[in-house]
């Protein structure tokens, strides 16, 4: 099928993005990569009637690398993965990057682009919680920064404002001994997943646990992070071999796995358990590496 | 620009094989369709029109991207590369040639979109493993080989690459 039709917007800089998206915030859309809004369009399952496209917004798109790593919205996912300055601070979010889409995906989709729509499913949106990212968003009142635990409400339902434009995804300085896993299972390599998640631990001088994140991703409608297995790994050794199998028996409690006609929730529970085994000795692997 | 967004046509200048190609396009026109009725490319082809099976994949400043997943205005200044480049000349490229040799396509409804994101993969990775290879195709959807034959045409044609680029000029 063809999109509805709708007025098209290309502005060069921020500030007339955002301007032209609070004219248009009741029935405008913000159109980045396009990966998740266009197939929606030619189903006209979306029929937004004017779009405001940020690809040739250059100060959306850069990538800045200094303690942290700060990286406008609109950059482009394949240019992230090129990005060594990146892969040696965020080792996990080019381990996801991998996994968003296909090659062709990767090309035209964004990073902020992924966050802003917030499928429950996406590697990024859990990756963003996994480390701390502060998202940075400019609405008529001025900009504002959301942090990511705070970010990803419901199914593609964020925090932002329909006048509200994501401009940059702030990921902090992950400092020196920093762990972190990330496993998903999916149907084919590129698709999103039926499970997933993402671990990030940062160690003490004595090698033990002192923060832990575990990020479970494509079990409800969105995000989510278990708490009493973030609990388990506190004060424990990454090294620890029981260590894994204790976090996975932990992730799952508390959590309700949603179904599908696809996956049930008793599938998603058992793999969640197997993936945050996996993970979480994956961390101890980066550990030693580190 | 922005004051004058209409849904209504405009005139849309594009960059496809190394010639500028002017037509006339709503915004709502993806570029599969401007190529194949606006500039009677037909060489790329459609398949799910959903970004689902890659059937429709140029090449745009080098990268594999989905024709029906973008619209034609969003591409003005970009450098188009469709399956009608690859043979300009009048003799088959040699991954084309490799597809042929190894029994890469039946119906060739998919070998347009497996073509030209083989050929992104071996401009950025001249010798890539099976696995690479495998990874790297994944979003392209074949309902008839099986798949082996295009692995292995992309390998053959990795090989072919390298020998050509060994032997002394
Ligand atoms: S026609 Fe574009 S991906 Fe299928
Ligand atoms: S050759 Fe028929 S779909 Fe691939």
């Amino acid at each position: 099928m063809k999109p509805a039709p709708f007025a098209y917007y290309a502005p060069e800089t921020a500030a007339e993005a955002v301007s032209l998206l609070q004219e248009h915030a009741v029935d405008g859309k913000v159109i980045a990569g396009g990966q998740s809004l266009v197939p929606m369009m030619n189903m006209r399952l979306a029929r937004p009637t004017a779009l405001i496209d940020v690809g040739r917004v250059a100060e959306l798109a850069g990538i800045a690398v200094e303690g942290g790593v700060a990286i406008g919205a609109a950059a482009k996912q394949a240019r992230v993965l090129r990005e060594d300055a990146v892969a040696e601070r965020l080792p996990l979010l080019v381990a996801a990057l991998r996994h968003v889409g296909h090659p062709a995906n990767r090309a035209r989709g964004t990073i902020g682009g992924s966050i802003a729509h917030a499928d429950p499913a996406a590697e990024l949106p859990a990756v963003a919680i996994a480390l701390g990212a502060e998202l940075v968003a400019v609405g008529p009142d001025g900009t504002r920064t959301i942090p990511a635990d705070e970010f990803f409400l419901t199914y593609y339902t964020t925090a932002l404002g329909p006048d509200e434009l994501l401009v940059e995804v702030r990921f902090p300085d992950p400092g020196g001994s920093r762990a972190w896993g990330f496993r998903e299972v999916a149907r084919r390599h590129g698709d999103f997943a039926m499970a997933g998640v993402a671990v990030t631990a940062s160690c003490g001088a004595g090698g033990t646990v002192e923060s832990a994140r575990v990020v479970l991703f494509g079990i409800a409608d969105a995000p989510q992070r278990a708490a009493a297995a973030e609990q388990r790994m506190v004060g424990a050794s990454p090294a620890d071999p029981a260590l894994a199998a204790e976090v996975a028996a932990a992730a799952t409690a508390g959590v309700e796995f949603a179904s599908d006609p696809y996956v049930s929730a008793a599938y998603r529970e058992d793999a969640v358990a197997a993936l945050v085994e996996r993970a979480v000795q994956e961390s101890a692997k980066t550990m030693e590496e580190a | 620009m922005s004051e004058t967004a209409t849904a209504g046509r405009r005139l849309v200048e594009l960059n496809v094989n190394g010639m500028s190609h002017v037509g006339l396009a709503e915004p709502r026109t993806l570029l599969s369709d401007f190529l194949r009725h606006d500039l009677e490319l037909t060489g790329t082809h459609v398949g799910c029109e959903q970004g689902v099976c890659g059937a429709c994949t140029v090449l745009v400043d080098g990268e594999p991207v989905r024709s029906c997943l973008t619209f034609a205005v969003q591409m003005e200044g970009a450098r188009i590369e469709t399956v009608e480049a690859l043979s300009a000349d009048g003799a088959l490229h040699p991954i084309q040639e490799a597809f042929r040799n190894t029994h890469g396509l039946q119906c060739g409804f998919c070998t347009p979109g497996f073509l030209l994101t083989a050929k992104a993969l071996l401009e950025e990775n001249p010798s890539p493993s099976e696995a690479e290879i495998r990874e790297h195709l994944s979003g392209n959807v074949c309902r008839c080989t099986g798949y082996q034959g295009i692995v292995d045409a992309v390998l053959e044609a990795a090989a072919n690459g390298k020998d050509q680029a060994d032997e002394p000029r």
